[in-house]
């Protein structure tokens, strides 16, 4: 077990470097002076270079690239050419918000999705059965962001039990700020639980079909309690996977849905700098986004060898 | 008290009848064999027992089980008996166990269960039960998974499983069929002690009548989902008063007519079989279609192997060693290699039929692939025609490639099923030099065709238009179509039914005969090595380590290897000797 | 080994058309999605209204015999942006899948070919692509070039290789070790032409299945992108970018905001549909071995 979690850190560690190399080579093409964005179209030439040389825009690139991923290392993503604060202070008051949106989001998602696919592998073919997979095919074809939109007209607008959009931030008490989560969470979390549920579902089919599932109704184990106990276990790998990737789709959708919601969180920042062109912010917060693709795709590695004993002696 | 009655059985999924008026039954401690070939309904008839059926199934008649009808009875009920008073083996044992589960878990959740035994109880009952069934707790404990065990050791516990709560009736569906002959030997033996210790009823389904024949008391046989004749073994073996009984016992122990005498008759020694008279083969046809002269190629069975009267070997391997890379303890360390074959040096004469025998795992097919030049041996060679083949680039083994063919075991895998058989069979027409045009084409794939007894018209067919038989037919044609020397069969006729196998058999030995093709037979089928093969390498753990003429090997094994081989091998005719001096 | 034989339907195309037409998902999907790509080519020639056209007088109607689906803040006609928009959608889902197959598959196919280092590379090439979601890439795309519909489409696309790299070669891994190729190599045949002759025919269902799926899955990344101004810009009529504008006069006029998301909905239905369909009319063989 030991050599396959050595080997899959290593792959998590040799994909972050070539991703930093890309973010790093693809910002690095962007024309304009980010000296002269901050000092502003008044400043004279002198105090531009003196800003470069002061930022190090004027060492060669490679050195500069070491310097960025060195800076990262001890969390120090450069400032903002636009605030003059440090990026990481920005981006830690943003992902308070985006993080738990997205983790919210996920238990939502796998807590709605594997009973719905349970239930619906359990009465295959019959009327349950294409009820939830009539649900799950029209959620699967549903966009976020409208979903949202339709959330918040009939919550917010014509119920109005929620506010529309805005966040008061966790100062203002952890039940405002999750109020203010919840439709965000939910318009996320459905359309990926209709996806996981129809993984559900097959998966558990599929492993229902197993030669061990006959073993264990020949033990005279329910078919209730073969699917609980045999079925799902088995089904976890395949579900596992689709977890993971689900993950940075949510990192993806929070982008969007924040704003949709208006919720300061890491959407919001990136394309604030994206329009105002600050680029540091926008490489800090795209590594920093990939960077959690990446450590969640290894706890799903690491999960599968929970689940599969397989691989731990592997 | 009839421990198990099926009366007037008859099953159907949706409009296809599966079953027909099936009767049988099994007393308390008696052994039923029920035999058929595949399609035959037997699997079904112990899903119906066990009210297992696929979705869609209608059953009718009675399952009389302690004189309740368990077609009637409701799914608590039966969840009730199914491990508790009814077991049941299944034929996989590579896919019969959770693999996410510790076999402990496995074999104490049935005890817990029905006994309702807390987890401690449930386990020290689990651990005596695996004990008993040969896998002792020191060495095997609770804790394993089933990939850390081997087929047979998951076979057992299986078999665990199924008589932990010693059920009255074990249900065993092809219990041994993904076994070698060893195995397949310890694993019947074990049933037989299990049923002789609790006195439970066993219904043994196989398609070999030679396993069930050495097991059962009272034999039935099964045909297209009825039940054509039942009785004691022995009796109804020896009279063979049903056709089809007939036909099955003599297809289980076919041999191509002109190629040797039936082996151990009834019990006979071996030395009355070595005194038999050597039998001349049809030698000096002149085939038209290979320009081939086989005349000097073919020659007595009890010739001894090497004398070639001056011919050059087709076929000669030298030394050859394969070694893979295993499974690496850490991310630094260097893997131990495993050494599939080791070793092994033969040679094959032209027209000649060897049979490459052993347990499996042992590294015959390896060696197959090697001698085919479809894997690379790590040291050693291999010359063909002539010529070293080991090594070479694909441009320089066409020569080779076209002199030799494959045939597979599986039927329906050896084919892509998006092509027509023309294309199918004609795909080794690459290698001839001019490429034959389309017409040219169609017609060595016409004659190919009616070479192994299909029809022209075939060729417009896909693969799974035919059947099994077809199929390997088929297999057939393409590995003829180039004319080759050499073919290589790698279990090409273990997937097939008996009666199948034995035309199949009969038409391997026509090509030997009129192509004077040569044959390397991979089997782990004593049965079929007799039928069809002049000498015998008998090979384990990567080494040849005992060879000679078919006959001689077989009846006189000397190796420990080969012996464990021959003792464990089913034999019919021994078999029912045995048999009918226990019944009388 | 016992039991019922397994009868397999017709092999081959005609097999495949007569399966398809039996499954339920098939027909409708087929239907959807036909007609939305004919709506889209119809908005080449004809529209009700023209989309470039500001009539101020007519905004905010709601939807009536004239205006069928009402217009927006411009007056522009909504059905007839919808209609043009559905080019747009199509056309970019359309163009990336083509990437995404067209280098995805031979990848795929290679890595299951070669096996060892190469299959090594286009592995962890696609664990790096994995890393970024499309939006990462479009918003670095855009960062750069600035927003447009060919950044959605590269972005898009390019996240698309992994996925049918992996189909391919998940379906590859699964045909090379049947005993058809092993029977064709002893025919003296090359990786490259069992590829092409073996291989490619065996997993070109899997191919089709995985791009109804990715080209639904391009209708709603380009709809997220457009929707947050990283796809098409306007005058271009796009349906994310019209969801956008609807959401701040959702209040005054939700119509607005109802159709081009049912646009949305329906197509991605349709196509998803279309791929069930696809996948219930597969040979069961091959479907239960890839």
């Amino acid at each position: 077990m030991t050599a396959y979690l050595a080997q899959r850190f290593l792959i998590a560690v040799a994909t972050l470097l070539v991703a930093s190399l890309v973010v790093f080579a693809v910002l690095e093409v962007l024309p304009g002076d980010p000296a002269r964005l901050m000092l502003g179209i008044n400043a004279t030439p002198d105090a531009v270079e003196a800003l470069r040389e002061q930022m190090g825009l004027n060492s060669p690139r490679p050195v500069r690239y070491l310097d960025w991923v060195a800076g990262m290392l001890s969390l120090d993503f450069g400032r903002s050419y636009t605030y003059s604060v440090p990026v990481i202070d920005l981006v830690a008051e943003r992902i308070a918000v985006s993080l738990p949106l997205a983790l919210i989001s996920l238990v939502l998602s796998v807590a709605i999705a594997i009973p719905v696919g349970a239930f619906a592998a359990q009465r295959r073919g019959r009327a349950g059965d294409a009820v939830a997979m009539g649900a799950a095919q029209v959620g699967v074809a549903i966009p976020n962001f409208w979903f949202a939109l339709l959330l918040i007209y009939l919550f917010a607008v014509w119920l109005r039990l929620v506010p529309a959009g805005g966040f008061p931030g966790w100062s203002a008490g952890v039940w405002p700020a999750l109020k203010a989560l919840f439709l965000p969470a939910i318009a996320l979390a459905l359309p990926q639980a209709a996806i996981l549920a129809r993984v559900t579902r097959s998966a558990l089919i599929e492993t229902l079909g197993e030669d061990y599932i006959r073993t264990a109704r020949a033990k005279g184990l329910p078919f209730g309690a073969v699917l609980w106990r045999h079925a799902l276990r088995n089904a976890l790998i395949p579900m596992l996977t689709i977890i993971g990737l689900q993950f940075s789709f949510l990192l993806a959708g929070t982008i969007i849905i924040e704003n949709v919601f208006y919720l300061p969180g890491l959407g919001r920042l990136i394309f604030q700098a994206i329009t105002q062109r600050d680029l540091i912010v926008v490489e800090g917060v795209v590594m920093l986004l990939v960077a959690t693709v990446v450590v969640v795709n290894l706890l799903v590695d690491l999960s599968y060898a929970i689940v599969d004993p397989r691989l731990r002696t592997r | 008290m009839t421990l198990l009655a099926i009366e007037n059985l008859s099953l159907s999924i949706g409009e296809t009848p599966i079953l027909k008026n099936i009767g049988l039954s099994i007393e308390p401690g008696e052994v039923l064999g029920l035999v058929g070939e595949s399609g035959s309904g037997k699997s079904m008839t112990a899903l119906a027992i066990m009210r297992l059926l696929p979705q869609g199934a209608r059953a009718d008649g009675k399952i009389l089980f302690g004189g309740e009808n368990l077609l009637d009875a409701s799914e608590e009920a039966m969840c009730r008996l199914r491990g508790d008073d009814i077991g049941m083996v299944f034929q996989e044992p590579m896919t019969a166990l959770n693999p996410v589960k510790t076999i402990g878990e496995q074999v104490a959740e049935g005890i817990r269960w029905h006994t309702g035994a807390g987890r401690a109880e449930a386990e020290r009952r689990a651990a005596q039960m695996l004990d008993r069934v040969g896998l002792s707790s020191a060495k095997f404990p609770l804790s394993r998974y089933p990939h850390q065990l081997s087929g047979g050791q998951r076979q057992r516990v299986v078999i665990a499983i199924a008589c932990a709560l010693k059920p009255k009736l074990l249900i065993a569906d092809e219990p041994t069929t993904a076994l070698d002959v060893v195995l397949q030997a310890q694993i019947l033996e074990l049933l037989r002690e299990l049923v002789d210790e609790n006195r439970m009823g066993l219904l043994l389904i196989s398609h070999d009548l030679a396993v069930v024949t050495e097991m059962s008391d009272r034999i039935a046989i099964m045909r297209s989902g009825e039940v054509l004749e039942t009785g004691e073994t022995a009796r109804t073996l020896s009279a063979q008063q049903h056709p089809y009984t007939r036909q099955l016992a003599l297809a289980s122990t076919h041999v191509p007519a002109g190629r040797s005498l039936p082996s151990p008759l009834w019990g006979g020694s071996a030395i009355r079989l070595s005194e038999a008279k050597p039998v001349s083969r049809g030698g000096g046809i002149r085939s038209p279609a290979s320009r081939l002269t086989v005349s000097a190629s073919l020659r007595p069975l009890a010739d001894p192997p090497h004398k070639g009267e001056g011919r050059h070997p087709l076929l000669e391997v030298a030394s050859i060693t394969r070694d893979y890379p295993g499974p690496r303890p850490s991310l630094f360390s260097k893997a131990k290699t495993f050494r599939a074959v080791d070793d092994v040096s033969f040679s094959l004469m032209p027209g000649r039929s060897v049979a490459l025998v052993g347990r499996s795992g042992c590294g015959k097919s390896t060696l197959a692939r090697l001698v085919l030049a479809l894997d690379k041996a790590t040291s050693g060679t291999i010359r063909f025609m002539g010529k070293d083949i080991t090594g070479r680039p694909e441009a320089e083994l066409r020569q080779a490639r076209r002199n030799m063919q494959v045939v597979f075991q599986d039927p329906y895998g050896s084919f892509n099923p998006r092509h027509r058989v023309e294309r199918l069979v004609a795909e080794p027409l690459s290698l001839v030099e001019p490429a034959p045009d389309p017409l040219k084409r169609r017609e060595l794939v016409a004659h190919a065709l009616h070479q192994v007894g299909l029809k022209p018209h075939d060729m417009q067919k896909y693969p799974h238009e035919f059947s099994g038989g077809q199929r390997q037919r088929l297999s057939i044609a393409r590995a003829i179509i180039t004319r080759p020397k050499l073919v290589v069969a790698d279990e090409a006729v273990s997937a097939l039914d008996v009666s199948i196998r034995a035309q199949v058999l009969d038409l391997f030995a026509e090509l030997n005969r009129t192509l004077g093709i040569a044959y390397l037979f991979i089997t782990h089928d004593l049965t079929v090595a007799r039928a069809i093969t002049d000498e015998v390498l008998v090979m384990h753990e990567g080494r040849i380590v005992e060879r000679g003429t078919t006959a001689g090997v077989l009846d006189n094994p000397q190796s420990e290897a080969a012996k464990a081989l021959v003792d464990a091998a089913p034999d019919l005719r021994r078999a029912i000797s045995h048999k009918l001096r226990e019944q009388g | 080994m016992d039991g019922p034989s397994i009868t397999h339907s017709q092999d081959g195309f005609s097999g495949f058309v007569a399966r398809a037409l039996a499954s339920r998902s098939f027909v409708v999907g087929f239907a959807v999605t036909a007609l939305i790509a004919l709506m889209a080519l119809v908005s080449f020639v004809w529209t009700p209204y023209d989309v470039t056209k500001l009539v101020v007088a007519d905004r905010m109607l709601p939807p009536s015999a004239a205006h069928w689906f009402g217009t927006d803040h411009f007056g522009r006609d909504v059905l007839s942006m919808i209609m043009v928009g559905a080019r747009n959608s199509i056309a970019v889902a359309l163009v990336a899948v083509g990437i995404g197959m067209g280098f995805g598959v031979p990848l795929g196919c290679l890595a299951a070919a070669r096996g060892g280092w190469p299959d090594e590379i286009v592995m962890r090439f696609n664990d790096l692509v994995f890393a970024f979601p499309a939006l990462l890439s479009a918003v670095m795309i855009t960062a750069v070039f600035g927003p447009g519909a060919i950044n959605a489409i590269i972005a898009i696309g390019i996240f698309n290789i992994p996925v049918f790299a992996r189909v391919a070669r998940a379906g590859a891994l699964a045909i090379w070790p049947r005993e058809f190729i092993l029977a064709a190599r002893a025919a003296g045949k090359g990786k490259a032409r069992i590829t092409v002759e073996h291989i490619l025919p065996n997993i070109a269902t899997l191919l089709l299945v995985q791009g109804t799926i990715q080209f639904a899955l391009g209708i709603l990344a380009e709809a997220g992108l457009s929707y947050v101004g990283l796809g098409a810009q306007p005058p271009m009529p796009s349906w994310g970018r019209m969801l956008f504008d609807a959401q701040t006069r959702m209040m005054v006029l939700p119509s607005l905001a109802l159709f081009p998301g049912l646009a949305i909905v329906i197509t991605v239905l349709g196509l998803n549909l279309l791929g069930d369909g696809v996948s219930d009319a597969l040979d069961p063989k091959l479907r239960r071995r890839a």
